[in-house]
């Protein structure tokens, strides 16, 4: 750590810097959980981040890692407090998925990730609120309230990885993990002023990280700078023969290549993705951001993806349809929410999923049941596979041309609390951010200036398995510009 | 007027995995409920499915045995419906795309013609768990030990035209499989359930009439009974200017009724789609001629073998090589006495029936009671004249009980055969002094008559030795005696 930081508040640092102070014994990794602990005591009211704060547990496994430590037996993020998404199961830990259905689940098991981040000897503070079953683009939709932005807390934090954002924004953890089905890393990031990666489908273990679309779920980083999210990925990343779906391809050092240079970089601009709907001020702060791209030595061209208007009703057909599957083994029978007093099976199922579901997951579960109903299926879910590899070939037309897409992340900057009432106009916030997924391929959204005093995010989408391209462009980036080190008003 | 039955099986085959299809369980029956039951068996949040490949291999080997197509690509769906026995609410299973495309088999009929059954197609599904609605006051309780265990599901045309013609059909897929050892074959644990599609039209007609499916047959016997009443009942119905409803329908084997479970109206809406945990299976060639080459000998095969190298009849070779475990015995029994005819006589009488009085399956029989070797010496005590085929059918027993060596049992027991001749001459003249009325008749009679009175002494004699003296001996020395 740089004799600059030294006198910095511990809950100001990136994680870089953080592994510098505890290798040099500046800190005990005790020292800043418990520093960390108090700040979520006294400040998380305010912006309800946490579902679940594992005090005791995370304190036991700062000791551990600086123990570890001592001995020259540190992980990789050894004593580094981050936080897990609510929808990660967490051994002997309270696993709610923000949903009354889970309010009193808890695993006996880790998800993959979890056992990664344990075994590399980070600290996990606690389990962060998101929208009920990862549904929701503003963290409305959650059981145990809607999250604050830090930034504005009127305003939503985007979703559904809204908790972890926030936390991350509002310095109440240092690094959080999240979930992307549609954008519900980057988007909230995008609003909150974070780096955020989805990765490419299947470069991250989806074992134990509780369904919603399992053909588009994708575990990644949520943090400060494109660095540290290139020390999370080098965790998170890697095959697991517990996920059938989870790929075999090689993980590099993903910090290794965040120094390359920009020179000869081939960045295509969608025009699709700058068209109605998009604010002005959005518009601007990307385009200086493409501007600042020119000047690292990248080319820019104009490009199509012509299928983008069809993202979001197709998304919209094949993430329900998944659901509807995914979420019928909430059923009041083994675990989880069960009806008072059930006086059959029938009344068992239907009130059990009445009164435990919240309204948005219900819509989608009905959705998905009429999309995959015999009579309905042709029209709707075969088409949406059709539209989806339709998608697909877009992107892979473009890479022929291009390194790399960008592009906004959202259309608007955080909007109030309450004011999107209308499923389709919330779901149209995604409109930027679900082709990523129906595609599988990984993007990142990074912070490019602001909106109304509103971070505004900027997203790159990349070709398959190259995070360590976008982290490096990211990360290159943010060596020439301080929107990320921007920090939100009356933080603490 | 006169009726043809059409009938097509689906047949549930569990097979032989230590594990489940898509979890570690295992797979072991009989246990303590829900001790075979683990995170992912339970459906419980954020678990996966992993495809266990020895369900694949077995159900490639399946496709193989009966000629069937492997599907180079093939994959699972998911099947949706809620029952308190189905962890997941959905059925992993295969529909547009299963592993095993269309094969054949081959049936030998009563009147000795033979006859091929076409299979439509075979996939690989998990089984579901089971609801126990007796063991609790106004509950039903739930095991998930069955949750997840690899099943195939083996699909016919509607080739078969009467109630034993399916019969055979079932017990020749089930001569197949348990040959193949896909499956452990045993029906009264659930691991060979038929459901029988029966439909019946005028002789004559080309047009099939309206089926029914009854469910869940578990015995030969089921099956056959089931079909029977079924006809007759859709006949009944017919004849009474009545119509048959497509309907799904539950036969109890105890009270032996059937009852209508319900309609095609009334018939869920699954809403299949393509099960995105799982990726579809490719399999190449270069692994099917891998597998092949692993494929046992299928029982046509060896039923051919058994009659070229032990000189047996069609008959015996069939029966023998219905089952692969008898097959087996069988084969080691021919080897180690080196009396292939006897051998067969042997496992086909004393060993089956002995098998069919205590229910034992071969395999415990072989294990436990009674190996191959020890049957061959038996046999061996016959052939070199120790026992006589009478006592050796006592030594038989006396070792199930005993297991004691065969020539201890032998001495012990007294069951040594006499052949000595002055000991014999000695009876044998006892006999014939005895009995000077029939000796008069005997010397009197003609051909015929003098084989039944030959009898008489013989029957005397063996009496009077207590069943020891060697029979060969006794016909000799009492011809001698008699004539002279």
């Amino acid at each position: 750590m740089p004799d600059s930081l030294s006198n910095t508040p511990l809950h100001q640092l990136t994680i870089a810097e953080l592994l510098d102070g505890l290798t040099q014994k500046h800190f005990s990794s005790e020292e800043l959980t418990q520093h960390y602990l108090a700040r979520i005591d006294r400040l998380d009211s305010n912006y309800n981040s946490y579902i679940t704060v594992t005090a005791e547990r995370a304190l036991e496994a700062a000791r551990a890692a600086d123990n570890a430590r001592t001995e020259n037996k540190a992980g990789q993020l050894a004593g580094i407090p981050i936080a897990h998404k609510d929808i990660f199961c967490t051994n002997g830990v309270r696993t709610s998925c923000a949903s009354k259905m889970l309010d009193n689940f808890v695993p006996p098991y880790d998800a993959h990730i979890v056992t990664k981040f344990a075994q590399a000897g980070a600290v996990c503070l606690g389990k962060t609120n998101m929208d009920e079953f990862a549904m929701g683009s503003s963290n409305e939709t959650s059981f145990y309230g809607a999250v604050k932005n830090p930034w504005s807390t009127d305003c939503v934090p985007g979703g559904s990885s809204g908790g972890s954002a926030a936390a991350i924004a509002a310095q109440l953890c240092v690094a959080a993990t999240g979930t992307d089905t549609g954008g519900s890393i980057r988007q909230p990031a995008a609003l909150c002023g974070l780096t955020g990666l989805k990765p490419t489908y299947g470069r991250v273990s989806r074992y134990g990280m509780i369904a919603f679309a399992s053909s588009l779920d994708q575990g990644g980083p949520m943090t400060r700078t494109a660095h540290d999210a290139a020390l999370l990925l080098n965790v998170m990343a890697g095959f697991d023969e517990r996920d059938s779906t989870s790929a075999q391809n090689a993980v590099p050092d993903y910090t290794a290549t965040l120094n390359n240079s920009l020179e000869g970089l081939r960045i295509g601009l969608p025009k699709e993705y700058f068209g109605e709907g998009l604010s002005p001020e959005i518009e601007k702060a990307v385009q200086a951001a493409i501007k600042e791209f020119e000047k690292l030595g990248a080319t820019v061209k104009e490009i199509s993806l012509p299928n983008t208007e069809l993202a979001v009703p197709c998304y919209y057909v094949i993430a329900p349809a998944e659901a509807s599957a995914n979420l019928s083994r909430f059923d009041g029978v083994r675990y989880g929410y069960r009806c008072e007093n059930p006086k059959d099976l029938f009344d068992l199922y239907t009130r059990t999923r009445a009164e435990g579901f919240g309204d948005e997951v219900k819509r989608r579960i009905l959705i998905g049941t009429y999309a995959l109903s015999a009579g309905y299926y042709d029209a709707y879910y075969r088409k949406a596979q059709q539209v989806r590899r339709l998608i697909k070939q877009d992107f892979v037309d473009a890479f022929k041309e291009v390194d790399v897409i960008a592009g906004p992340t959202t259309p608007n900057p955080a909007f109030k609390l309450g004011a999107i009432s209308d499923p389709v106009t919330m779901y149209l916030e995604d409109i930027y951010t679900i082709a990523v997924n129906l595609a599988g391929l990984p993007a990142l959204s990074i912070p490019a200036g602001f909106m109304q005093n509103k971070p505004v995010g900027l997203q790159l989408i990349g070709n398959y398995f190259a995070e360590a391209q976008l982290l490096n462009i990211g990360h290159q980036y943010q060596t020439v510009t301080d929107w990320h080190k921007h920090t939100a008003p009356n933080i603490e | 007027m006169s009726w043809e039955t059409v009938i097509g099986l689906e047949v549930h085959m569990q097979l032989a995995t230590k594990t489940k299809i898509f979890s570690g369980s295992s797979t072991e029956f009989g246990q303590e409920p829900n001790t075979q039951a683990n995170a992912i068996d339970l459906a419980m949040p954020g678990t996966l499915p992993v495809l266990n490949e020895e369900a694949l291999r077995y159900a490639i080997m399946f496709g193989l045995a009966i000629d069937a197509e492997i599907n180079p690509l093939s994959a699972f769906e998911r099947k949706n419906y809620f029952y308190p026995d189905l962890p997941k609410g959905y059925q992993t299973t295969q529909l547009a795309e299963p592993i095993v495309g269309p094969g054949k088999i081959e049936i030998e009929l009563a009147d000795g013609s033979s006859k091929t059954i076409r299979i439509h197609h075979a996939h690989l599904e998990e089984d579901a768990g089971k609801s126990l609605h007796e063991d609790f006051a106004d509950q039903s309780g739930i095991d998930l030990n069955r949750a997840g265990t690899p099943l195939l599901e083996i699909v016919t045309e509607p080739d078969m035209r009467s109630p034993e013609e399916a019969v055979v059909f079932a017990k020749k897929l089930h001569s197949i499989v348990t040959s193949v050892g896909v499956t452990d074959g045993e029906m009264s644990q659930g691991s060979m359930r038929f459901d029988v599609n029966v439909s019946v039209r005028k002789k004559g007609e080309e047009k099939l009439g309206t089926r029914t499916e009854t469910k869940n047959l578990n015995s030969f016997r089921f099956i056959e009974e089931a079909i029977k009443q079924e006809v007759n009942r859709q006949i009944d119905v017919i004849e009474d200017g009545g119509k048959i409803i497509q309907e799904t329908r539950l036969y109890d084997g105890d009270t032996k009724t059937a009852r209508a479970m319900r309609s095609k109206e009334e018939a869920n809406d699954y809403r299949y789609f393509p099960c995105p945990d799982l990726l579809p299976v490719v399999v190449d060639k270069e692994t099917i001629e891998q597998i092949r080459a692993t494929l046992p000998e299928l029982p046509n095969a060896k039923k051919q073998r058994f009659i070229d190298t032990y000189a047996l009849s069609s008959y015996d070779a069939g029966v023998l090589t219905a089952e692969r475990a008898l097959a087996d015995y069988y084969e080691g029994v021919a080897k180690f006495s080196g009396e292939p005819k006897l051998a067969a006589n042997w496992v086909m009488g004393e060993v089956v029936s002995f098998l069919n009085k205590s229910n034992l399956s071969i395999t415990t029989f072989a294990n436990e009671r009674m190996r191959a070797k020890d049957l061959a010496a038996i046999i061996e005590r016959i052939t070199d004249n120790t026992i006589s085929g009478k006592q050796a059918k006592d030594l038989f027993l006396a070792y199930l009980e005993e297991q004691d060596d065969i020539d201890v049992i032998i001495e012990k027991r007294g069951l040594k055969q006499v052949s000595d001749t002055g000991a014999i001459e000695k009876i044998v003249a006892d006999i014939v002094d005895a009995n000077p009325e029939q000796v008069e008749q005997y010397r009197a009679a003609d051909e015929g008559k003098r084989k039944k009175l030959l009898g008489f002494f013989v029957g005397q004699i063996m009496k009077a030795s207590k069943g020891q003296a060697n029979p060969g001996v006794v016909n000799e020395i009492l011809l001698k005696k008699l004539e002279s």
